[in-house]
């Protein structure tokens, strides 16, 4: 007698066939394009969220809270997500670290966003967003965390919005007797984000807080890290600002011996700036060209044998429609410059666009 | 018509290269203007649009389950005649023409979008927009004028079987959906032997793979659903798309094929500038005069010209640059072909009749029973030395 090894689950089989059914109902959309017009926060559509609140922070700095659609998994402390909205109708992705507890009754999350200068997305973040607003996720990730085993000493250095993956650690200790400092820099007192939360952990004993008010004290030495905090070298380091700071700790935690024991989390604001001509990489294909700023990316990409969709080479067919993965291009037609980063998923007409600096074709 | 450049007294005659150019730049100022304020209104006005669309579907697809009652039979057939008309035209024909691109939403955007017609959405992109929307109005290099099957202008040559023509028209604006992937498919050239075999085969397959679903969904599913009802809604919705056939194939009839377009000679386009480009939209294209509804319910269609000039921008746009548009035509001194739905829909019909028949063929006849012309032909008399003195 011969037995089946693999059968697939008589539930999975019967959903398959009721997908099945569905889809030659709604044909050519899927289901899911109707059920999205009554709930588009349910189970098993795209991972969304609704802003539920907006509590200011600061001037300039604001918490959104929202509610994650049924899809969403929990994240670890430290962790960020990857936040799509809608500005003036063109959806942007942006980073963001999650500052709320894990596992909240009402199972909603927090990021914290500082508006900066020509800041697209922080901005409408901070200033224009209202609640109820629907938005796209993805899963949380990073690994800038405490990590499986809570180390016993701490040291934390932050500046301006480098505190948010720190105060969403904090947020989340619990009762773990933990020895945490915590440095943290910021033009001046109100520009201190969570700063009400922050000075009372320190009064009530369970952080030692170290405030720099840059304005004021001028901008933190790496030297004088060690004059504020005598057991550095103890300490599990966690740290989160400028790029030019993190630089020098890192060199200062390398020089020192002990830079295994330094965690950084770099913010990289995605300011591209426009050049003419560039770098072109065409990934797919493994072909990198530098390209004129007259030049579009179809005619580099077929001059140099890329295999190329194209169409009416105008830019009105839309038949050269690419990802641009990461980079600038130019818009030949109006000089427009659009830039993408990593995970954006920005779609560009080839025929029509010059590399504005260097950029990366998914062809 | 006759092509542009065969006419006696050309059109564009009155105007120097500079002014062609010049033109081109007074369309690019209109253009930028509508792509710098594109915004958060527009975003919610194609979302609104196709949410309604979904829910009016919806409605009446459920209110045809009840189908078997004659009132519900009308309001469901109705309801679902707009609701393909509104998703093939304001929102599928759109929307793959990248009009709504540039909020990079995956689920609103040319690269992912199907629409609910028998042609491929990819199939469509490639000969409407590319081909079409590239050589529009030139003769042997766009296929829409006649699809193939007819003869729109004069410059194109007969041949004994258009004398049916108005009979392929009327078949063709039943079936239009499949007239469309007919087309896309480029049956006619394939039969000619100009079509690779295997490609057409790999492109066939997928046209009938897209039909097959299309009918089950309308023909089978649906009707199945109804229990009782199945025969009324099986009706119902073959009405429907009917309905919508017709509609879609009067409105694109409309775009084209009337009276004061032009056409043009396919050496004429050789190292055409924008501004030329631009030039040959203006007069290849015809509007339609009406209210806010029927230029909704045409998918903007109506505003042929500045769909041709802009084919990328939204199309709740198009009304608002037309009068910019149209003050540009009267400045130039050219013609802004439009007219009301019924005299645009019937003058292309009577080039559909007209042209059904050789081009002399008319003059040739009537001449042919005038007395003087039939001795000029055929004998010798005073005609002859009346006509040599004159």
């Amino acid at each position: 007698m011969t037995t089946t090894l693999h059968r697939p689950s008589a539930a999975g089989a019967l959903r398959d066939r009721v997908m099945r059914i569905a889809e030659s109902i709604t044909t050519p959309l899927v289901p899911a394009d109707y059920f999205d017009i009554v709930n588009p926060l349910r189970s098993g559509a795209g991972l969304r969220g609704r802003i539920v609140a907006i509590h200011p922070e600061t001037s300039d700095a604001a918490t959104i809270v929202i509610k994650p659609g049924r899809g969403w998994r929990t994240h670890v402390p430290g962790q960020y997500i990857r936040l799509g909205v809608d500005v003036d109708g063109v959806r942007q992705w942006r980073a963001y670290s999650l500052t709320s507890t894990t596992g909240a009754a009402d199972g909603h999350i927090a990021i914290t966003v500082k508006a900066i200068p020509d800041g697209k997305v922080s901005n409408y973040l901070v200033r224009r967003a209202t609640a109820g607003t629907i938005v796209q996720l993805d899963h949380a990730a990073g690994d800038f965390t405490l990590g499986a085993e809570r180390p016993r000493k701490v040291l934390f250095l932050t500046a301006g919005s480098g505190i948010t993956p720190v105060m969403g650690m904090l947020r989340n200790i619990g009762t773990q007797p933990m020895d945490v400092v915590l440095m943290h820099s910021a033009p001046t007192s109100s520009d201190v984000i969570f700063a009400v939360e922050l000075r009372q952990l320190a009064r009530q004993g369970r952080i030692r807080l170290v405030e720099k008010h840059t304005d004021a004290d001028g901008m933190l030495n790496v030297t004088e890290i060690e004059t504020l905090v005598d057991d550095v070298a103890e300490r599990e380091t966690w740290a989160c600002g400028p790029a030019g700071m993190l630089d020098a700790i890192e060199q200062h935690w390398n020089d020192s011996g002990f830079a295994d024991r330094l965690h950084t989390e770099r913010f990289r604001p995605s300011v591209v700036t426009a050049g003419e001509g560039g770098t072109v990489t065409y990934a797919k294909s493994d072909t990198v060209l530098e390209t004129e700023g007259s030049q579009t990316l179809l005619d580099a990409g077929e001059a140099a044998g890329v295999l190329m969709p194209s169409g009416c080479r105008m830019g009105i067919c839309f038949g050269c429609v690419a990802p641009l993965r990461e980079g600038a291009v130019r818009d030949l037609r109006n000089g427009e410059i659009t830039t993408a980063a990593p995970g954006d998923g920005v779609l560009i007409q080839t025929c029509v666009s010059a590399a504005a600096g260097s950029c990366d074709i998914d062809l | 018509m006759t092509t542009l450049q065969h006419k006696r007294d050309s059109p564009i005659a009155h105007l120097s290269a500079d002014d062609i150019e010049n033109l081109g730049i007074e369309l690019d100022a209109i253009r930028q203007q509508v792509i710098s304020s594109r915004g958060a209104d527009d975003a919610a006005y194609i979302r609104k649009v196709i949410e309604l669309q979904r829910k009016l579907e919806l409605g009446s697809r459920g209110v045809l389950l009840f189908s078997l009652f004659p009132p519900a039979w009308l309001a469901g057939t109705v309801g679902l005649s707009i609701s393909k008309i509104i998703e093939n035209m304001e929102i599928g024909h759109n929307v793959m023409h990248g009009q709504w691109d540039w909020m990079r939403d995956p689920a609103i955007h040319s690269t992912t979008w199907e629409w609910d017609n028998a042609s491929p959405s990819d199939m469509w992109k490639h000969s409407h927009n590319e081909l079409h929307h590239t050589y529009t109005n030139v003769i042997g290099k766009d296929n829409d004028l006649g699809y193939g099957i007819m003869r729109v202008d004069e410059d194109q040559r007969w041949m004994p079987f258009y004398l049916a023509q108005p009979l392929w028209n009327l078949i063709n604006a039943c079936f239009f959906e499949y007239g469309i992937a007919a087309y896309d498919l480029e049956i006619g050239k394939y039969f000619q032997g100009r079509k690779d075999k295997d490609e057409f085969r790999r492109l066939g397959k997928k046209v009938l793979g897209k039909i097959r679903k299309q009918m089950t969904k309308d023909y089978v599913v649906h009707p199945l659903l109804s229990g009782p009802s199945a025969l009324t809604t099986l009706t119902a919705n073959m009405t429907a798309n009917l309905v919508r056939n017709i509609w879609t194939h009067s409105v694109i009839m409309c775009g084209h094929f009337p009276e004061g377009v032009e056409t043009f000679e396919k050496k004429s386009i050789e190292g055409e500038t924008r501004g030329e480009w631009y030039l040959r939209q203006m007069l290849g294209s015809a509007n339609i005069d009406g209210s806010p509804l029927m230029h909704f319910m045409t998918g903007n269609l109506s505003f042929q010209i500045e769909h041709h000039l802009f084919p990328d921008l939204p199309s709740n746009r198009y009304a608002e640059i037309a009068p910019q548009v149209r003050e540009l035509f009267d400045r130039y001194d050219l013609t802004y072909t439009t007219g009301s739905l019924v005299r645009q829909v019937g003058s292309a019909w009577k080039k559909v009749f007209r042209l059904a028949l050789p081009n002399d063929f008319l003059s040739k006849a009537t001449s042919a029973v005038n007395p003087g012309t039939l001795i000029q032909l055929f004998g010798r008399g005073p005609a002859d030395a009346d006509s040599a003195a004159a």
